[in-house]
């Protein structure tokens, strides 16, 4: 049956001058079938609008007074410039619908109307879900719900944001019965997981548009052997600034950002309108950026992924992507950014940093053409974000564990949980679930005599509800300007704490495009003044490294084995490739790559395993053990996106055994346990499991106040507990997140017996980036904080040239202290 | 394990890395900032932290008391987390610690968080202690006469090295005064950098980072100032 538009509806249409699209027509359809669907479609497919349509046209046909449509995205600022958008048809064609937003920053009497007199279409985030249906009123408030609308779903799938996403949606299905759910996402490589995520039954997709043009622009002169940001080339992208209306200068880091800005002010002799979007600065501050490029008063702004996503501002010309992509989806993603209209083109230039760059893009460029998305597939959902969301059940109302678990194993993310960790996380979070039952009284969760679980107190529902998200941040510190006079001036935005633990007062760092000189901590926040002198610090932002895909990684391999090709490479490059084959040989497709070489007094050891920054720290730390235990005295390691690098005092040899697999068993083990990566990884599953609270009721966590600290807990909990579910938790997320061991695991499996170890006399042409990363990247041995320390403190020493001073360390027998009397 | 020697008030004093003070000339041990039972603290507001932390806390203790072999203990104030801590220490937890205090003379300087007395528990409760040339009492007093010892504040510094940081607990010291680390499992810290602590150094001083093996030292507004060396 051919879809057609109810007659409102064509009219307003036809008065728009548009023609509903097939896929409009076809979701429509879909609606009156009852089916949940899989939205695909390029950006500037209409695909908002796709979603919506059957609400509205239900809506208009009978009208009700219930909640009807909840749409959920991953930006609050999404749903409200969808709130704005929907608005029209609804008025013009005089709708009896309401349209709202609900989000964290919703007033609380605006909430509270919200529960008495729902809108029809509630415009909401995945937090904002949770905490509704964490309320003893979500069966009588969702009761009457009849889709559920998600935006973005790529971008949640597969993260914590979406397992608690698809726990709620559960939930839903739950409260409402015949529930149809929609999904609206851009191309993914992973299409059936996201149907799947979304409980769809089928999937449209609509076919991309015109495919984008992709150009390389290298930097003038020689290309740089190494380094990342890119700056050589900003008086190019000056040039392309200045040619074009609007352009989005894409950057890998936020401290690329900030160098890139000063890079560009720095020769916009033309006063350009020139912005800077990144997710450190001030909220306020980045809504005045996206409202000028809206209003296009704008001609340039450098962005990080915080312009990844989000809502339509038009008016993009071009993008420029300074830096490797490290990723095909990744790329379309920033490329789509220009030029929302389907039918044409996009338009975006790559500007590689570095030699191993111009092979990452030229395969990214490559993949582009041949529409190779990456991305991971799906992993199993989080343990923590499970426990929230049975608490969140509780507090709604008492229920039985076998219909929870029911209910949740329909949730993609939870499809395989185990009935075991379903219980451990239940235990945990009705006591702790520690072997050592200690807290009987103070459980969160009591059963009754028919097996339901209510919740202890309304002070624990209450606590719960502020402390709803997955969300963690990094403990973050204010930066606040202050007048030469002490006055307080605004804030530009936030810092990490560490960062902040680096200045001295009178140092000078970058932040929000300016200079600033630090000058103290006050009342969680860094004041500084505008000015200073001196060599500028970048802040560094943990984590703000995105690893290499895996398939662009094998696309990197493919380019340097395909002689053939190198020369559509540049000059430059081509000739750096065939003098690796004259010395040494190329990376094969399968096989492993070992180059070892001496310099100066030094054996260095170069991998050529192509599997992201992530996975070569982690391999860096196992191997340097081993060698290590065979007496080859590493010294230190650098890890790329590209390869692994190893320094050593003597010579490697037996290269296979240095690669056998079983490293990832006690030695992994070992390693994790006291590894600050684990402990920043449990951290955050402590908050989100709500073992440490964010917020309490009725109290402001100030700077001064003495708080738990997750490293100590993690240490207790190590040694007394160590299968506590909250430590399972954390092990898997470290797994797949920051040590990467499934890269790993899968790469020594390949390259088992075909590692090809090359005896070179000196270093060799693809080794010569790596080496002069050495000293760029903070090198971390073995032995982490201690030796971090001493060796500070002997610097210090000798800057100081200080006389043994008084307080200076001796040796002490043991019971000295009473024996001497 | 190493002890740093320090010089107070023409005495000799010993810090340990596990961030115990030994007045060898006395027999003396002082430990800081205990926090037993926080976690059952915490659990009564509804955060259940792994229940341990009293055992770990003590077993910690234990080693170091046997190394040390003090005649006198002294336990710095807030050693409960709360006025009802000692009452809900486990049984096991309970008869350990009246072990301790039988073993030796134990006196509980009161903290903030523990204003009265333990119930329950052995040793002696005073609001603070003197002996010889030093004064242990919880919180310092701003400009207090030489030879005060002190806990309260948990200092803890922050140390750059290689574009990082790290941060431990650590003692701080000037030549009139010891502001010792806190000892609990599960205490936190404040850094030394904070007015709350920098005020009660006026003229600088020098902290001891506690280490595995050995205390990591630097000079007060001085040395961690200095210009970080690789960023």
């Amino acid at each position: 049956m051919p879809g057609t538009l109810p007659e409102l509806f064509a009219a307003w249409f036809a008065a728009q001058g548009w023609s509903p699209r097939p896929h409009q027509l076809a979701m429509l359809d879909a609606a009156r079938a009852g089916e949940s669907i899989l939205l695909i479609a390029p950006t500037g497919g209409g695909k908002t609008l796709a979603g919506f349509l059957p609400s509205l046209a239900a809506l208009a046909e009978s009208p009700s007074e219930r909640l009807h449509t909840l749409y959920i995205s991953p930006l609050k600022a999404l749903a409200t410039d969808i709130a704005r958008n929907l608005m029209r048809p609804v008025e013009d064609m005089g709708l009896p619908i309401r349209i709202e937003t609900r989000t964290g920053d919703t007033p609380a009497n605006r909430r509270a109307r919200q529960k008495l007199v729902p809108p029809q279409l509630l415009l909401t985030t995945p937090e904002s879900l949770a905490v509704l249906l964490s309320s003893p009123d979500a069966p009588l408030f969702f009761g009457g719900l009849a889709c559920v609308v998600m935006d973005e779903v790529h971008a949640l799938a597969g993260t914590k944001r979406g397992d608690q996403l698809a726990l709620g949606v559960s939930r839903l299905r739950i409260l409402a019965p015949g529930l149809r759910c929609v999904g609206l996402s851009a191309t993914v490589a992973h299409p059936r997981a996201i149907e799947a995520f979304v409980g769809a039954s089928r999937t449209i997709a609509v076919a991309d548009g015109a495919p984008p043009s992709i150009s390389m622009m290298l930097p003038e002169g020689e290309l740089s052997w190494a380094g990342h940001m890119g700056l050589e080339a900003a008086a190019q992208i000056m040039a392309r600034i200045a040619d074009a209306g609007m352009t989005i200068v894409f950057v890998n880091t936020r401290a690329q950002a900030e160098l890139m800005f000063q890079a560009l002010w720095k020769i916009n002799d033309s006063t350009l309108p020139i912005a800077l979007h990144h997710g450190s600065l001030e909220i306020g501050q980045r809504r005045k950026v996206e409202a000028a490029m809206s209003e296009g008063r704008l001609r340039g702004v450098v962005a990080t992924s915080s312009l990844d996503l989000g809502i339509d501002w038009g008016g993009v010309d071009q993008v420029i992507q300074v830096g490797a992509p490290k990723g095909v989806s990744r790329l379309l993603q920033r490329v789509g950014r220009s030029n929302h209209r389907m039918d044409e083109a996009s338009r975006a230039i790559l500007v590689p940093a570095n030699r191993f760059e111009v092979l990452e893009c030229e395969a990214a460029i490559i993949g582009v053409a041949a529409r190779e998305l990456d991305g991971d597939s799906p992993r199993p959902g989080g343990l923590d974000v499970l426990a929230q969301h049975l608490l969140g059940l509780a507090c709604s109302a008492p229920f039985l564990p076998d219909e929870v678990y029911t209910e949740i194993v329909t949730a993609a993310p939870y499809a395989a949980l185990s009935r075991k960790d379903f219980d451990d996380v239940l235990a945990y979070v009705e006591h702790g679930g520690y072997a050592l039952a200690a807290y009987e009284q103070w459980r969160k969760l009591f059963r009754d005599s028919e097996g339901r679980l209510h919740v202890r107190s309304a002070r624990i529902a209450t606590q719960h509800r502020m402390n709803i998200g997955t969300i963690v941040e990094a403990p973050l510190l204010k930066v606040r300007l202050v007048s030469g006079r002490g006055r307080i001036g605004p804030i530009l935005g936030e810092l990490e704490e560490y960062f902040a633990g680096l200045l001295s007062p009178g140092d000078t760092f970058m932040f929000a495009g300016r200079l600033l000189k630090f000058l103290r901590i006050h009342e969680m926040a860094v004041e500084c003044q505008e000015g200073g002198t001196g060599d500028p610090m970048v802040p560094a932002y943990e984590g703000g490294r995105m690893p290499l895909t895996t398939n662009l990684a094998d696309g990197v391999r493919a380019l340097l084995q395909n002689f053939g090709r190198y020369d559509v490479l540049p000059e430059q490059v081509a000739d750096w490739l065939r003098m690796q084959r004259a010395v040494s040989r190329m990376p094969g497709r399968d096989d492993l790559l070992v180059e070892t070489f001496p310099r100066n007094d030094r054996w260095y050891l170069v991998a050529y395993c192509f599997e992201g920054r992530n996975a070569h720290q982690t391999l860096g730390m196992l191997i340097t053990k081993r060698m290590e235990r065979y007496g080859m005295a590493p010294l230190g390691f650098v890890a790329t996106d590209y390869v692994l690098g190893i320094w050593s005092a003597h010579q490697p040899h037996d290269i296979a055994r240095l690669f056998e697999q079983d490293m990832l068993g006690d030695d992994l083990e070992s390693w994790l346990a006291e590894s600050s990566m684990l402990k920043r990884t449990f951290r955050n599953v402590a908050v989100i499991a709500g073992l440490i609270q964010r917020n309490h009721p009725g109290g402001e966590k100030t700077r001064k106040a003495v708080t738990v600290n997750s490293d100590l807990i993690y240490n207790v909990l190590r040694q007394h507990q160590p299968d506590h579910i909250l430590l399972r938790a954390a092990r898997a997320d470290a797994a797949t997140g920051l040590i990467d061991v499934g890269r790993i695991a899968g790469m020594l499996a390949r390259v088992k017996g075909r590692i090809v170890h090359m005896v070179l006399s000196r270093v060799s042409p693809l080794a010569v980036p790596v080496l002069l990363e050495i000293g760029r990247e903070s090198v971390r041995s073995g032995d982490s904080e201690e030796t971090l320390l001493a060796e500070a403190e002997a610097i210090v020493a000798e800057a100081t040239s200080e006389q043994q001073p008084a307080w200076s360390q001796q040796e002490m027998p043991l019971h000295a202290g009473v024996r001497r009397r | 394990m190493t002890a740093a020697p320090i010089h107070i008030a023409g005495e000799r004093l010993m810090l340990d890395p596990s961030g115990v003070l030994i007045w060898p000339a006395a027999g003396l041990l002082a430990v800081s900032d205990l926090h037993l039972e926080k976690g059952t603290a915490f659990a009564r507001r509804g955060m259940l932290l792994p229940p341990w932390d009293t055992q770990a806390t003590l077993d910690r203790l234990t080693v170091l008391l046997r190394r040390w072999k003090p005649k006198i203990v002294v336990a710095l104030g807030d050693s409960f987390h709360d006025r009802g801590g000692a009452s809900r220490l486990p049984a096991g937890e309970l008869d350990r610690l009246n072990r301790i205090t039988e073993a030796c003379r134990f006196i509980w300087v009161l903290g903030n968080h523990d204003p009265t007395p333990p119930s329950g528990v052995g040793g002696e409760s005073v609001e603070e202690f003197s002996i010889g040339p030093f004064t242990f009492r919880h919180e310092a007093i701003p400009g207090a006469a030489p030879g005060e010892i002190v806990g309260h504040h948990h200092p803890k510094a922050l140390i750059p090295a290689r574009g990082t940081a790290v941060s431990r607990p650590c003692f701080v010291t000037d030549a009139r005064r010891v502001m010792m680390p806190a000892f609990g499992a599960y205490t936190g810290g404040l850094d030394v950098r904070d007015p709350a602590i920098a005020r009660l150094f006026p003229r600088g001083g020098r902290v001891f980072l506690l280490g595995k093996d050995r205390l990591f030292s630097f000079a007060m507004g001085r040395d961690f100032q200095f210009k970080s060396t690789s960023s």
